[in-house]
């Protein structure tokens, strides 16, 4: 017997679940969640505290005997500045910016641009990933065997800056590979319409696009250099008090990780000041690097040519606050196949 | 009759249009993109087919050199290491004494390798210090690092997470060196003071008795393992937070649907998806733990002895390298330089071993849904 339109049905209960289940079972539910919640926010906050510690101790330490001329001053004695240390770090620094700049773009270009799918470009790629996971120190000690003692180049500037630059060559290949696959599709076949011949089309169209992404790399290859301790004991040596002369063989070279290492519990107030300064200064540099690859996305995404798909990226965000799932826009810039089931798509 | 006509005439005034086209052009407006943008006839040429040719074979010659260091690598600690293998032999990585020998006597020929007097090179003790301190740093790295992606992606408004983020990118980018002062000089002697004497009060059974014992003054096992934990937490962190954040919102709607909680849905949805993943880059960041150097070197103790509790001091084999360079070079027969190399062998073939291992495990999570893991920190 069918019941008449409009009248209203009795609530089902279904089952053991509907509004009237088991407080008990609920309970334990609800427990079990709560106690899930305060393990992540526990987990959060045990990986925020070393960050503020850290931060904070060497920023008391280093603040509390700060002197400007520490950064213009050389050493003396027990104490002086750290000029000769910041010079010797820039020089590193910037001669492992350059070769491994060149050797990383070089391998990005190659291992996305010109290499086929084949047992070669896999062994290519694997020797960078392997290279990536050797640690440090066996870079360093590797470096020390065959440059400092087996040519007979002591410790120089130049065994520093090839075992650095190898160390730091799979971050800068790897993120100039990814930044050249993300380049959108369509970007090549306009240029290819255009009737570019192919390496024209690499740098003029290309790389351009794929600027910000080898920026990044670049970045993270200098915060790694500057940071180094272990290879640099092995090839640049342990020279805590001179200039660093430029000459490329046979002259140890100072750097800022060297002091913080040495004098750190030095007995004599001077160094230990020096030390506190120099990991400062090493933090502030860090920071600032990090700060500035941030600036260099966001800069570069909006004057990029990528700038019509972060466009349409906004103004999907505007539209749908939890951007969570993939734009729908993708598929027009050739990053994604375009979807075909429009179930996948919540609109 | 009048069909091949105006064929003709089409044809011809074709002909035209294309070389009226060719011969005056108009000059391309004047925009944002200047006219050297585009690939005029001067820019084609300038391509020649010598710039493909050198960007190509440049670029190739380039990408052989990470094999060509690797190989480099292998073969300098393999042909160094050689005399201190043959003299150690499987003894290296089961004894425990490590010592030069006696400097005061002559040098003595055993097996073709130069020694001196009662040399004798036992890496057990660093190998084991090495391993324990990096099981700890991922038993404590591992659930921290999980919890924290969790809350981030799922709980935090964006701004915060992007602060996060930034925290990451700073704790992984804080030198080794700077790290190692800070548990030195401010962890190890807190955290001595105030948690171990309460750890050792915990129940004396099995998961809880390896708490038992004197605490040391902060300079030991337990301390690197917690240090080394905080340098490779931003690694499992990210990884896992880029992960959850693919998970398809579908699924874990499904879930809410089915009336799981946070927590369920979690454990049956969000672990499925992401679980390979993050092995993958826990064991990645157990390569980092393995070869960690500096930080290590300062808060070890620096005795080359197998921890007699969890808080007992140690060594690591990354460690002893690069402190015990000036002691090696004392030995006139230079063995104990070719014993560290013989080090450094091991602690590559370590390394690598459980960088392939994250690697493979990444690639075959990565088969299913692309999912961009292992590009580094």
């Amino acid at each position: 017997m069918a019941s008449p339109p409009g009248a209203v049905m009795p609530p089902r209960r279904v089952g053991n679940g509907g509004p009237s289940a088991p407080p008990v079972i609920l309970r334990r539910r609800r427990v079990t969640n709560s106690l899930w919640w305060g393990i992540c926010g526990l987990g959060l906050a045990f990986l925020v505290a070393p960050v503020v510690w850290i931060l904070s101790g060497v920023f008391q330490r280093g603040i509390s005997g700060w002197r400007w001329n520490v950064l213009w001053t050389g050493p003396a004695g027990l104490g002086g500045g750290l000029a000769n240390d910041i010079l010797g770090t820039l020089l590193i620094t910037f001669g492992v910016a350059v070769i491994a700049g060149i050797v990383g773009i070089g391998t990005g270009i190659y291992l996305s641009e010109f290499c086929r799918p084949s047992i070669f470009s896999t062994v290519l790629r694997s020797a960078s990933e392997v290279l990536s996971g050797i640690p440090s120190i066996v870079f360093g000690y590797v470096g020390y065997l065959a440059l400092v003692i087996g040519l007979h180049w002591g410790f120089s500037l130049l065994s520093a800056l090839i075992v650095l630059s190898m160390l730091v060559v799979p971050y800068i290949a790897k993120s100039t590979e990814l930044a050249l696959n993300q380049v959108p599709l369509a970007y090549r076949e306009g240029g290819e319409a255009l009737g570019m011949v192919k390496s024209y089309m690499l740098r003029k169209v290309v790389l351009r696009s794929a600027v910000p992404g080898i920026l990044t790399g670049l970045v993270v290859a200098i915060a790694i250099s500057i940071g180094e301790t272990a290879p640099l004991l092995y090839t640049a040596g342990t020279n805590g008090t001179g200039y660093p002369t430029g000459a490329f063989l046979h002259s140890a070279v100072p750097y800022l990780t060297y002091v913080a290492w040495a004098d750190y519990d030095s007995p004599f107030p001077g160094q230990h000041a020096l030390s506190h300064d120099a990991a400062m200064l090493l933090v502030v540099i860090v920071i600032g690097l990090i700060l500035s690859s941030r600036l260099i996305v966001r800069a570069t995404q909006r004057y990029s040519p990528n700038r019509a798909l972060a466009a349409a990226e906004k103004g999907w965000r505007k539209r749908m606050p939890r951007a969570d799932t993939k734009p729908e826009v993708d598929h027009l810039f050739g990053r994604e196949p375009a979807p075909s089931d429009p179930d996948e798509l919540r609109q | 009759m009048g069909r091949p006509v105006t064929d003709g005439r089409a044809v011809s005034t074709g002909k035209e249009v294309a070389g009226t086209g060719r011969s005056s052009r108009p000059p391309l407006p004047p925009g944002p993109g200047s006219a050297t943008d585009y690939p005029s006839g001067a820019a084609r040429r300038r391509s020649s087919p010598f710039v493909e040719f050198a960007l190509k074979w440049g670029s190739g010659l380039l990408a052989v050199v990470p094999f060509a260091a690797v190989i480099t690598m292998l073969v300098v600690l393999l042909d160094e290491a050689m005399p201190s293998i043959r003299y150690n032999g499987w003894h290296f990585l089961s004894s425990s004494v490590w010592t030069n020998g006696d400097t005061y006597r002559t040098i003595v020929h055993s097996g073709g390798v130069a020694h001196l007097f009662g040399a004798e090179f036992g890496a057990w003790p660093l190998i084991a210090g090495t391993l324990e301190s990096s099981a700890i740093a991922i038993l404590v790295g591992l659930p921290i690092a999980v919890g924290a992606a969790v809350m981030v992606v799922e709980k935090l408004p964006a701004k915060i997470a992007t602060v996060i983020g930034i925290c990451l990118e700073i704790l992984a980018g804080i030198p080794s060196v700077v790290i190692g002062i800070w548990g030195a000089l401010t962890f190890g002697p807190w955290i001595a003071r105030e948690i171990y004497p309460t750890l050792t009060h915990l129940p004396n059974i099995p998961p809880f008795d390896i708490f038992r014992g004197s605490v040391g003054d902060g300079e030991g096992l337990l301390t690197s393992g917690l240090v080394l934990a905080a340098m490779i937490i931003p690694i499992i962190a990210a990884t896992t937070r880029d992960l959850l954040r693919q998970v398809p919102e579908t699924t874990k709607e499904g879930a809410e649907a089915l009336g799981m909680t946070d927590a369920e849905t979690f454990r049956r949805v969000q672990a499925r998806w992401v679980r390979t993943g993050v092995i993958g880059a826990a064991i990645l960041g157990l390569g980092r733990a393995l070869g960690e150097t500096i930080a290590v070197a300062l808060i070890c103790g620096g005795q080359s002895v197998v921890a007699s509790n969890i808080y007992g001091v140690f060594n690591t084999i990354a460690a002893t390298i690069v402190t015990s360079l000036d002691s090696a070079q004392t030995d006139p027969s230079g063995l104990a330089v070719r014993a560290l190399a013989e080090l450094a062998l091991v602690l590559l073939l370590i390394s690598l071993v459980a960088n392939i291992f994250a690697r493979v495990i990444i690639r075959r999570s990565a088969k299913g849904a692309v999912l961009p893991v292992g590009a580094g920190f």
